[in-house]
């Protein structure tokens, strides 16, 4: 019997070769504007290509 | 780097630098947290014999089979390997894609917690003029380089008491979409006292994001969001509220509470928004110094922890059981569309890629520096005066702040607010201590939720 349920892929790793280019939504011009909610926020690039 | 911890029955672990989340068995999580990397082919005798008194040598042999497989593809114990990544390599600064419009240095609300100054911005009131406005606009395209999408935030103190212009800037930039080939997304923040059908209907064909604010429970609410004659505004703004809520369909919108030393036990006001009907909903801490009766300091956090522990519960629950569901940012990851890694370490963008333009046309870094006059960058008429400021801005990241070196959260938060750190602490690179602990748990929590709620 496993004991380890892993969630998600390395998605950090994934995203280093292909990331940055800056298109997405800024952190504060969401909903927080007294914090960083960086880890909230969806990839512009992921979000396209879904459509 | 691995963050491991238990949460109401749950035992997780992070590994922070592949961004995998393991939620594991009592077992798996007791070995995790004997080991150190390196991991060796074959499990230590002294880890056998620290874990005897719980478990036989052939479990813990079992389950390091497993963890060794993880380690070796890279899910577990994975090294940092993005330092380089997000150094500074010319000097040159990012461009300028996102702007938070000052179009009313008033309202119609006198907030307690108000960093506005309840709208003043601790100078004089006043509306943001067309010329101003526009002459933003202009500022943004010029600056924005090869940057497509460009946001715009009306905020203020209250923007419904500049409508007008609101409706001007958005037409104006409309207008130059198509030469320039840029995508303008708008955002609203409001109070929620001036809407009506007029404006809402405006506000829904051309607004991207609506923030509307609501502290919660109505004692909550009405003890800090005051009107100018000194009542509560709950029942002034609700039925608004909800109807803007509702005729966006419950999306692309948030209700925005703020909770502060008043409202220790905020879980019961997130609740009691969702038990409202507002579907997206966002409760953030109140900032403020020690000295005032509304912050929130370190005595508070160990009644905030259990709070959020209490209310990831029964958001999973609802989730779970499809139950009233509801979203709250603080608990919205998405493991596997999150951000890139880049945008994680690089932070909020303040000053660089964000700035926030004054009803006078002054450019600050952000929303939460306007006013500080040591932070001004530079004005709508002369464009960026102050380099320095965005340089020294665009040189701050996770790596600059040693608060964060051994941080699990620092890709969820992207290194915290430079604002409450500079204005706190008295520099950008040591993050306000209360925010980072409020940070972590909330980081917990969403990595709760994502193993508790079932698929």
């Amino acid at each position: 019997m496993g004991h380890i349920k892993t969630l998600n892929s390395a998605v950090l790793k994934e995203s280093a070769s292909e990331g940055g280019c800056g298109e997405c939504q800024t952190s504060c011009q969401s909903a927080c504007k007294t914090s960083c909610t960086v880890g909230n926020q969806g990839c512009e690039r992921v979000q396209k290509e879904s459509k | 780097m691995v963050h491991s911890f238990e949460m109401n029955g749950k035992y997780i672990v992070l590994d922070v630098y592949s961004g995998c989340v393991h939620d594991v068995d009592k077992l798996a999580f007791d070995v995790m947290n004997a080991l150190t990397p390196p991991l060796a082919e074959e499990l230590s005798d002294d880890i056998l014999q620290k874990l005897s008194a719980e478990y036989s040598a052939d479990e813990i042999r079992e389950v390091y089979t497993e963890i060794l497989a993880l380690s070796r593809a890279g899910q577990l114990f994975s090294e940092d390997t993005y330092k380089e990544m997000i150094l500074p390599s010319d000097g040159e600064l990012p461009p300028v894609k996102a702007m938070c419009l000052h179009v009313a240095h008033d309202c119609n609300l006198r907030c307690k917690y108000c960093f506005a100054d309840d709208g003043a911005y601790q100078g004089s009131r006043a509306l943001m003029s067309e010329e101003i406005a526009l002459g933003a606009v202009d500022f943004l395209v010029a600056n924005s380089a090869n940057r497509r999408n460009l946001e715009i935030d009306f905020f203020g103190g209250e923007p419904l008491m500049n409508f007008g212009v609101v409706k001007k800037t958005v037409e104006y930039a409309r207008a130059l979409e198509k030469k320039f080939d840029k995508n303008f997304r708008f955002t609203i923040t409001t109070n929620g006292v001036l809407l009506n059908d007029e404006n809402m209907k405006y506000i829904n064909e051309n607004m991207h994001n609506v923030v509307l604010s609501l502290d919660g429970r109505k004692d909550v609410n009405d003890r800090v969001r005051k009107t100018a004659g000194g009542g509560g505004s709950y029942d002034l703004v609700l039925k608004k509220l909800l109807t803007m809520a509702e005729s966006r369909n419950q999306d692309n919108y948030y209700v925005r509470g703020t909770y502060t030393a008043y409202n220790l036990d905020f879980a019961a006001d997130v609740l009691h928004l969702a038990d409202l009907g507002f579907v997206q909903t966002s409760v953030e801490p109140a900032v403020a110094a020690d000295d005032k009766e509304y912050a929130l300091r370190e005595e508070h956090l160990p009644r905030l922890f259990d709070e959020y522990e209490r209310l990831a519960a029964e958001y999973a629950r609802r989730m779970r059981e499809k139950d009233d569901e509801f979203r709250f940012f603080h608990f919205m990851i998405d493991l596997e569309q999150g951000p890139c890694v880049i945008k994680r370490l690089s932070g909020c963008g303040a000053g660089c890629e964000y700035v926030a333009v004054t009803p006078e046309g002054d450019i600050y870094p952000c929303h939460q520096f306007v006013g500080m006059i040591e932070y001004k960058i530079g004005d709508i008429e002369n464009g960026i005066q102050n380099e320095e400021i965005r340089t020294k801005l665009n040189g701050c990241n996770v790596y600059t702040k040693d608060v964060c070196s051994d941080c699990f959260a620092k890709f969820y938060c992207g290194g915290g607010c430079v604002a409450n750190a500079g204005i706190y602490n008295g520099d950008v690179n040591v993050p306000h201590k209360v925010s980072c602990e409020l940070q972590k748990k909330r980081v917990e929590c969403a990595l709760y939720v994502e193993c508790a709620r079932g698929s």
